[in-house]
Order: C-alpha cells, then structure tokens, then sequence
C-alpha cells in the first residue's frame, strides 16, 4: 500500500504517507502520535463520529443536537443517520444523557440542554 | 442609571471566556447582554463535533463546547441578560440596551465588545439572474435545520469553500439532500483542511476551484445555476458555462464582523480585519472599550477565540482595577505576504508574552514567519504549510520589546 492522506483529528491537517503491508503499515509525515493512529485506522477500518439532531416530542419545533458517543464505522454512516433519524425524545433532556444504545456500537448522546 | 463594572456585549464563545477570566481576575461585577434567549452565539447551531481539541483537550460539538463556558459563567453568578439588544455604547462607556425590561442604560466601568461577526450576503455579490426562494446563506440554513429541525432542500449547490459551506454540504447529505457541488472562486479553498476531507472527500461531493455561480434561474424557487470558471482576475471564462439542477443555493461566501455598535461609538477600524484597531490587551483606542473574538477578526476555530478573549477579560479587569496603562504606543505592520496583524499597536510598557495573529495573503509550501523591531528578532516560527484560511500566531518573549517599528512578514523556504 502507498497511499496518502491528511490527518482530520485537528486542524493542523498535517499530509500522511502510509506505506506497507497490512499488518505492518508505516506512517510519515505526522507531527503527533495520534495522526499516526488515524492514519492506520483510516486505511484499516476507518470511523467517523456522527452528529445530528433529533425532535423533542413534547416542546413545539424543538429539536435537540445529538452526537454518537464513540466513532462509527465510516461504511454505517447511513444507517446511523436512519435510526437518529427515527428517534424522538422528550424533553427535559441533558447534555450527555444517553438516547439510544448499541448503533453500530455507539451509544447516541444528547449534546445540548433541553429544558 | 445602573452600573456595572464590565458589561460584555454578546454572550457567545468570545463573550463568556472573557467575562469568566475577568471574573477570576478579580473584577466580580460583570454581565453579559446577549440578543438570544441562550448564550452561546453561533455554537449553539453548530452541532458538528471538532471544537476543543485545542482549548480543552477534548474534541466536543458546538453546544457543548458552548455548555461548558455558560456553566463557567453561572457558578461564577454572572449575570446573562437574554433577549436583550444592545443599541449603542458610547466612548464614556455608557450601554443602552432594549430587552424584556424596556430601555436601560449602564454606566460601566469597562466594555468588552464581543458581538462576533454575520455572513456576507448575496448582494454583497451582485450575482446576475432572478430572485427565487431557495438561496440562503450557508449559516442561515444551519440555523433551519440544526435549530428548527427544517430542510431548505433537495438538491443544493454551494457557493464558496468557507467552513461553514463544507460542513453544510455533509449535513444536507446526511440529511438526505443531493449536494451537486461546491463551486469556490478562489483556486484554492478558504476552509480547513480538515472540513475538505471530512466533509467533502467523505461523500464524493466534487469541490470546483476557479468556478462561480454566474446565474441564477427561477421565478419562484430556484431552479437551477449557471456555473463557470474564472481567470485569475477572477473574471468568466467563455465558452466553460455550465447549468446545474438545484432548488437551493447556498452561499458561503465569507464573514464580516458585525461591528455597527464599534462604528458608531467612533472606535477607530482597520480597514484590512473589518475590526477595531487593538492593543495587546485588546484595548481600542477608546479608554476603557475593548473588543476580541470574531469582532475583532474572523477566526477559524473557536479555541483561539476564548483563548484570546480571556486577554479581553483580564485587560478590561485591570482597566477597572488600575485605569488606563501609560507608555506609548509602537506600530506593528504587516509586511511582504501577510494580510494582517492584531494587535496593530504594542504598549512599550506592556510586561508578559505578546501574542500577534496573524493571516497570509496566499497559500505557500514551506515558509518563516517573522517579527522584527529593526534588527532583533522579536519572534519567528517556520510552518509547513501555510493558507489564508489558518490563523498563525507567533509569541514575543518577555523583555524582547524595544523601541521603533515592528513589522511581520513572510518569507517562503
Ligand atoms: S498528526 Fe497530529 S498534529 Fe498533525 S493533524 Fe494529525 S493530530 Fe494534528
């Protein structure tokens, strides 16, 4: 494998070089060591945290933001937003209270306060 | 007449860092007056994740991010007036403001204007074609769909590579919507890099450089746009028009900081940031009215934000505590590929580590960055890479400053 990437885990946005076989992939051109993480599981088993929002029921056009607790599997992504997409919740809601558990190995996190 | 000893106009990221630290510096007689029913400004549609990483070692989304400043604010008891617009401030500090209370004025014994910065219109682009519902500002529709749970559209093209564009052009895809493409008239995108990966490069969402919108076609929604390449003076190239099938068009075009309230308290502006010109406490060149945040100039991340807007805090807090410092003032020029500079002027007395921000012209490969007062180097740092859209910031020593100019440029390795 010879493949290049930017590291997306801060903005610096350093270039990544990865090369080698899959057990044993070398990364250059990070400046911190979780570029180097990123670039092995990027090429491995890429994930991606989601965000999105979902309606509070019982409060007029009010929605609350929400957010997988752990990254998702890149290749999920749209069953992620399906099964956001079919939640509602009732209000009081807190930032951190959990919504659902186990999509695709994530648990669904509100990520505002909702009174 | 009531009085507070710092009244902060605006209470998102820049507003709370800066009354948190003035807090803590000792000036407890502070509020914050913000037009929203929440603090928080902008972050609070900002649901994406990627704040922090800089300022809190965490990675949060824009509502946390803002949540943990407002609990820093109410455990401290600074009071946040909701819903309540400032109206004008005048230069022997007095706040008028409308709210849910009528009129009322403040004496305060500071300012700190943190009123953060709006997005550059359509008309300030004088695009050609009809009127048609359908073309919103790229913030304008986070605003619909994060905070009101409402799509704008289907089919969608973007105008402008600005932050703000790309993580719009993810979310209506997550949202179901067909992002056709991002046109940027630039040849380079003025986003981070990061949100080009992320967000585009993720979803197959084709980026344009060197493209613009040149019509727009509709009577009643948006129908569709015309693109075309541009020359490097930005003018059409013939016979490269295209159409594209849209019912939205977003624009992301830019941001302007919202400064009416600075202009109109006769606070002296640089005409380059758009802001007020600074000291290195983000003192104006009014007594005792200070200005940070996206108001100031227009940041990428939010961490530097609060970062810098503690200097805001602590800077007004010395002002109530000691008044105004005395020394004078040396001039720090932006010189040779760098746009700008803030602060634009140094006290010669000033004690501690100065920061300067800074913005290049152009996107170069290897390059130093360097501040010079004459022959002494007052600060220099060497970047990989450098791009308009990321802030570089460079930190004078103590006991570096002497007299005489200061002038920042850059040089390519
Ligand atoms: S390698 Fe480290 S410093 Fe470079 S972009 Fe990735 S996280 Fe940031």
């Amino acid at each position: 494998m010879n493949r290049k990437l930017i590291c997306i885990i801060c903005p610096r946005g350093c270039q990544l070089t990865v090369s080698g076989e899959k057990d044993n992939l070398t990364v250059t051109g990070h400046a911190c060591k979780r570029g180097q993480v990123y670039a092995i599981d990027e090429c491995t088993h890429p994930v991606r945290t989601i965000t999105s929002i979902v309606r509070v029921s019982n409060r007029e056009d009010c929605m609350v933001s929400v957010k997988t607790a752990t990254p998702v599997p890149k290749e999920a992504i749209p069953q992620v937003m399906a099964a956001i997409r079919g939640m509602t919740v009732q209000a009081p809601v807190k930032t951190g209270d959990i919504l659902a558990e186990n999509i695709f190995g994530s648990r669904i996190v509100a990520t505002k306060d909702i009174d | 007449m009531i009085k507070h000893d710092i009244v902060i106009v605006g209470g998102g990221p820049a507003g709370m860092a800066a009354a948190v630290a003035a807090y803590d510096r000792g000036v407890t007689d502070v509020v914050i007056i913000d037009r929203e029913d929440t603090p928080g400004g902008i972050l609070r549609q900002c649901i994406h994740n990627g704040f922090g990483l800089h300022k809190l070692g965490q990675e949060l989304t824009g509502p946390e991010y803002a949540t943990v400043y407002a609990v820093k604010v109410a455990e401290r008891g600074i009071k946040v007036y909701t819903g309540t617009t400032v109206l004008s401030v005048t230069q022997d500090r007095i706040v008028t403001a409308t709210g849910r209370e009528g009129i009322v004025q403040i004496q305060a014994g500071a300012v700190v204007l943190t009123m953060g910065c709006r997005e550059r219109s359509r008309g300030a682009l004088n695009t050609p074609g009809t009127r048609p519902a359908g073309v919103f500002s790229a913030g304008t529709a986070q605003k619909l769909i994060n905070i009101d749970g409402y799509m704008p559209g289907k089919k969608a093209v973007i105008l402008g590579s600005g932050d703000i564009g790309l993580i719009m052009a993810r979310r209506m895809t997550l949202e179901g919507a067909k992002v056709e493409a991002v046109c940027e008239i630039m040849p380079y995108s003025g986003g981070l890099t990061r949100n080009i990966v992320q967000c585009l490069e993720d979803y197959d969402i084709p980026l344009y450089l060197g493209t613009t919108v040149v019509e727009i076609h509709g009577k009643k929604r948006l129908e569709g746009v015309t693109i075309a390449q541009v020359d490097e003076n930005r003018r059409e190239i013939p016979d490269t028009r295209r159409y594209i099938e849209c019912d939205t068009l977003l624009l992301s075009v830019g941001l302007v900081p919202e400064n009416e309230l600075t202009i109109a308290a006769g606070i002296s502006m640089d005409r380059v940031t758009g802001g007020a010109i600074v000291d290195e406490n983000c003192h104006t060149e009014i007594s005792g009215i200070f200005a940070r945040g996206n108001v100031l100039h227009v940041h990428d991340l939010v961490d530097y934000v609060s970062d810098e807007a503690e200097r805001a805090g602590c800077g007004a807090a010395d002002y109530v505590k000691n008044g105004v410092q005395a020394g004078e003032y040396i001039p720090v020029k932006a010189v040779g590929g760098v746009r700008y500079v803030i602060p634009q002027h140094i006290n010669r007395n000033a004690t501690g580590e100065i920061s300067l921000f800074m913005r290049v012209a152009q996107p170069s490969g290897k390059a130093r960055i360097t501040a010079r007062q004459g022959e002494t180097i007052l600060a220099t740092a060497t970047k990989l890479k450098t791009a308009p859209g990321e802030m570089e910031k460079l930190i004078i020593r103590p006991g570096l400053l002497g007299t005489g100019e200061i002038t920042v440029e850059i040089e390519q390795l």
